[in-house]
């Protein structure tokens, strides 16, 4: 387990003091980390090598709300919950929702392209930033993008979007904003059998049906959930699914009922429609707590957050629980079914050293596994310190070097956010940093 | 042939082999840009031959301008310098299909028709349906950010393409995101090759997530009086619940070129007739869903039509959809079919602010008394076509002027305004890309990372990149 700490830490309030504080980090050759709300899985917003903490909770105001055009500009301090609520009365929302939204600041889910439920048929962070605005480490103030799309010249939003605070720290965000649903349908589909549950996601995405969102809990982690938020998930289940299908009120029945035909297709005990608002936000909550119930159960866990095609669904999560008995451990598994995002949680006693080597062992199997599947190693929550080390397994030498490159010119003297993403050229494919056990956390 | 052409010919024929490679200047003719033509053609069977002949072109400082179908080589910039024209015919493969995940490799020179059939077979698609659809290829369209009308509810291609594999201007071999739909895993280098006209990297595979083939589309056609009665229906649908899958806002103008000659040779699908008016402006969508779901459709926007003061609506079907989609997807390939001098400003602004880029369009046409024609996109991107019928010095004068004015009337309008398309010696003395960006800087410091030494299309790009 790794411990990272600033050696200071500083609230700016302005975009010149954000600048300020990046010449003094130059003149000094000081690290330089942007930090939001701390949320984060992978370590992206922790001082690796010490330096400056640069925490942007005091830069959390709505800049300007374009109903009309549907654009919103923000500080990146602000929280994706409270956007959302501040543009409800307008009939829109920021889609991207992970479950940390009622903490997790904006300029954090761009810096790791967040995601979350939704973003299932939404789209996750970078699809709905339109600008940014930045400092570069060296200070300069640059402005990528614009309100009016398709400027002329290279995607910089594209690639800054999702670089993990490794190339510039965000001080304004243009964002689209969305308009709410018409209807919304949440069903809680309950299943006595784990593949027959994964076996509906893969034929729900094979239909062609797209879901507004589609969570899957297996059994232990129902249980958990249950005894906790008391969402009504049934405690002798295999797993549930929960789906939402939203848009024209027209097309949300006859969605909801395709859902629900291929659901006992799969044998599926139980079809259960929320009767009301209320009994969804009950479900959804037991969703979205989902991570503090398991923290309940023990201090100390490790989340993954592999990616595999959604055909690969029910191999996957019948080989991720045999790998955990291999190494003598329960998994849990609650995850974004409808694109594959799968989060295992594995527990472990942290003040056992050996239990938690196996617990590393056991992830670093199921993530090659879902490479195996033609995965990948991170859906949302990004690589940060976390898999720099297991970058080597997706990518060459020669493609890491080229991201480094691309890094290096914006991040020259890797003063920013160091020891992030990818791996230090000497080490490079060598298994050097141990993965970050999350407590308490709550991923999207 | 000159000593060293020889010897360049003699290393390219070993890398691509002798059938692959086209050293004779009368065949590279169909190669050229403007009066520039390459001095050899190459066309790599394989991303590791690609590399190969970057490798070499770098070693020797030739220019390499990649190229699928030709349809769109005249983009951008002329380039500084055309040694070697890279054509990607030969990489023409569906890679890999995996279409219960809804995912999809493809090689950059296959064409739109055969993915799109390949897909269709299937039950899927891609919202690639863009200008010179009949002939165009995959990495064309990506490599030059063409967008289409089903943008509206798809987005474009940064949003649903998954990774990318490209050769960079030092001949290496990179590659990011991957096959997943969700991924966060190193930095997404490819959406940098999204538009960048061959100046970062040659594309070597395309991953893309498909969709569900729409079943039953339907389009709404209204006519109007005014260009600020066909906006407001527009402002109306996209305040509403609805979400169509394009929406379009055609000017007079439109018509004429809709039904003439020039349109039935770029897509024989006849146009259905008393569609658009010849005065007026037209606002079309098309939408899809089940027979409740369409009915809602029609009702809804037979309702806002009328509130925004519509002089005419009709619905079409089947095959009158496919006819009336066609001539949107194609507005710019018809127009530059119909004037060898056609010029095509694209305009982006906010929604809000169409209106006033549409007056200054209008009124710049006018006051050079040339014949024009624009197609909006709900999303906020203008087609302006300015067609005056040939290439003189007045017309050049007059086309520059109105241009001109175009551009800084956007700039006015916090948008920003390209020419793609004007007679190809009008383009030098063309601001083809618009003004100067903020973010230019930073984009040289992108080009110096993917091909230091320059040689990937040099001074096609913004800023002269």
């Amino acid at each position: 387990m790794e411990v990272a700490r600033p050696e200071c830490v500083v609230f700016p309030g302005t975009t010149q003091d954000v600048v300020r504080i990046v010449q003094l980090a130059n003149q000094h050759k000081t690290p330089l980390v942007g930090r939001g709300a701390g949320t984060g899985l992978s370590g992206g917003a922790l001082s690796r090598k010490g330096g400056i903490l640069v925490v942007f909770s005091r830069m959390n105001r709505i800049l300007d709300i374009d109903a009309e055009n549907h654009r919103a500009t923000v500080q990146p301090g602000v929280v994706n919950a409270d956007l959302s609520a501040a543009v409800a009365h307008l009939g829109l929302h920021f889609a991207p929702d992970p479950s940390s939204q009622k903490a997790c600041t904006i300029g954090g889910n761009v810096s790791e392209n967040s995601g979350g439920p939704h973003t299932l048929a939404y789209g996750v962070t970078t699809n709905h930033v339109l600008a940014l605005g930045m400092v570069l480490p060296n200070g300069e103030e640059v402005r990528a993008g614009g309100s009016a799309i398709d400027a002329p010249g290279y995607d910089l939003t594209g690639l800054f979007v999702g670089s993990e605070g490794t190339m510039a720290l965000v001080t304004e965000i243009t964002v689209k904003l969305t308009p709410l649903p018409e209807a919304v349908k949440t069903l809680l589909v309950i299943f006595d059998s784990l593949d027959d549950a994964t076996e509906t996601v893969a034929e729900i995405t094979a239909r062609g049906i797209t879901p507004a969102a589609c969570e899957m809990l297996d059994g232990w982690t129902l249980r958990a959930v249950e005894a906790y938020v008391h969402a009504g998930f049934p405690l002798d289940s295999a797993a549930v699914l929960l789906i939402d299908v939203d848009g024209l009120r027209e097309a949300v029945e006859a969605h909801a009922e395709e859902v629900a035909d291929v659901c006992r297709a799969h044998n599926a005990r139980e079809v259960r429609l929320a009767r009301d608002a209320a009994e969804r936000d009950l479900l959804w909550k037991g969703r979205k707590n989902a991570f503090g119930a398991v923290g309940r159960l023990s201090p100390t866990y490790y989340v993954q957050d592999g990616v595999i095609p959604r055909t690969k669904l029910p191999v996957t999560i019948r080989r991720i629980n045999e790998i955990g008995k291999k190494y003598g451990f329960e998994v849990g598994n609650i995850f974004h079914a409808g694109d594959g995002n799968l989060h295992p949680i594995i527990l472990f006693d942290a003040s056992d050293p050996k239990q938690f080597e196996r617990a590393v062992s056991a992830s670093d199997e199921i993530i090659k596994f879902c490479i195996e599947m033609g995965g990948s190693i991170t859906g949302e929550h990004g690589v940060g310190m976390e898999k720099d080390r297991l970058m080597p397994l997706l990518f060459t030498d020669v493609e890491l070097d080229l991201m480094r490159r691309a890094r290096d010119a914006f991040n020259p003297e890797g003063l920013l956010n160091p020891g992030k993403v990818i791996p230090t050229a000497k080490s490079c494919g060598e298994i050097r940093v141990r993965p970050l056990p999350i407590a308490g956390g709550s991923p999207a | 042939m000159s000593a060293v052409a020889t010897v360049i010919a003699t290393r390219l024929a070993e890398i691509v082999g002798d059938a692959n490679l086209t050293a004779n200047p009368a065949d590279s003719a169909a190669y050229a840009i403007g009066s520039l033509r390459p001095s050899a053609v190459v066309r790599p069977g394989s991303a590791e031959e690609t590399a190969e002949v970057i490798k070499f072109a770098a070693a020797e400082k030739l220019a390499v301008v990649t190229c699928g179908a030709r349809t769109k080589l005249d983009l951008g910039l002329p380039p500084r310098k055309y040694d070697l024209a890279m054509d990607m015919t030969r990489l023409n493969r569906v890679v890999a299909c995996d279409p219960g995940d809804l995912t999809l490799s493809v090689e950059p020179g296959l064409t739109l028709r055969q993915l799109s059939a390949a897909l269709a077979e299937r039950g899927q698609f891609l919202p690639l349906e863009v200008p010179f659809f009949h002939r165009a290829t995959v990495g064309g369209t990506i490599a030059s950010a063409m967008d289409s009308p089903l943008r509206q509810l798809y987005g474009t291609p940064r949003d649903f393409i998954l990774g990318m594999e490209f050769v960079t201007g030092e001949g290496t071999c990179g590659k990011s995101g991957g096959r997943v739909v969700k991924n966060v895993t190193g930095y997404d280098l490819h959406k940098l090759m999204i538009g960048s006209l061959g100046t970062l990297g040659v594309i070597t595979k395309i991953n893309f997530r498909t969709f569900p083939l729409p079943r039953d589309v339907r389009a709404f056609v209204a006519t109007f009086d005014s260009a600020e009665r066909a906006l407001e229906l527009r402002a109306r649908v996209s305040r509403s619940p609805l979400k169509p899958l394009t929406m379009e806002v055609l000017s007079p103008g439109v018509d004429r070129l809709f039904f003439s000659e020039f349109a039935a040779r770029i897509d024989p699908a006849p146009f259905p007739p008393n569609l658009l008016t010849s005065n007026g402006w037209t606002f079309t969508c098309g939408f899809t869903g089940t027979e409740k779901v369409l009915g809602r459709y029609e009702a809804d926007l037979r309702a806002m039509a009328a509130q925004a003061g519509a002089a005419k609506v009709s619905i079409l079907q089947a095959d009158d959809v496919r006819a009336a989609f066609a001539r949107k997807r194609e507005f710019v390939a018809i127009a530059r079919e119909s004037s060898p001098a056609a010029t095509i400003v694209k305009a982006a602004v906010l929604p809000t602010r169409v209106r006033e880029v549409l007056a200054t369009i209008e009124s710049a046409a006018n006051a050079e008394s040339l014949p024009w024609a624009a197609m909006v996109r709900g999303v906020g991107v203008i087609y302006a076509a300015l067609l005056p019928d040939a290439v003189t010095e007045d017309s050049r004068d007059r086309v520059a002027r109105a241009a001109n004015r175009i551009q800084s009337g956007c700039e006015k309008a916090a948008g920003h305004a390209m020419i793609p398309w004007c007679p190809f010696e009008w383009k030098d003395k063309r601001n083809v890309w618009g003004a100067e960006r903020g973010d230019w800087a930073q984009m040289r410091k992108v080009k110096s990372v993917f091909d230091p030494q320059g040689i990937l299309s040099p001074g096609r790009f913004v800023g002269g990149i």
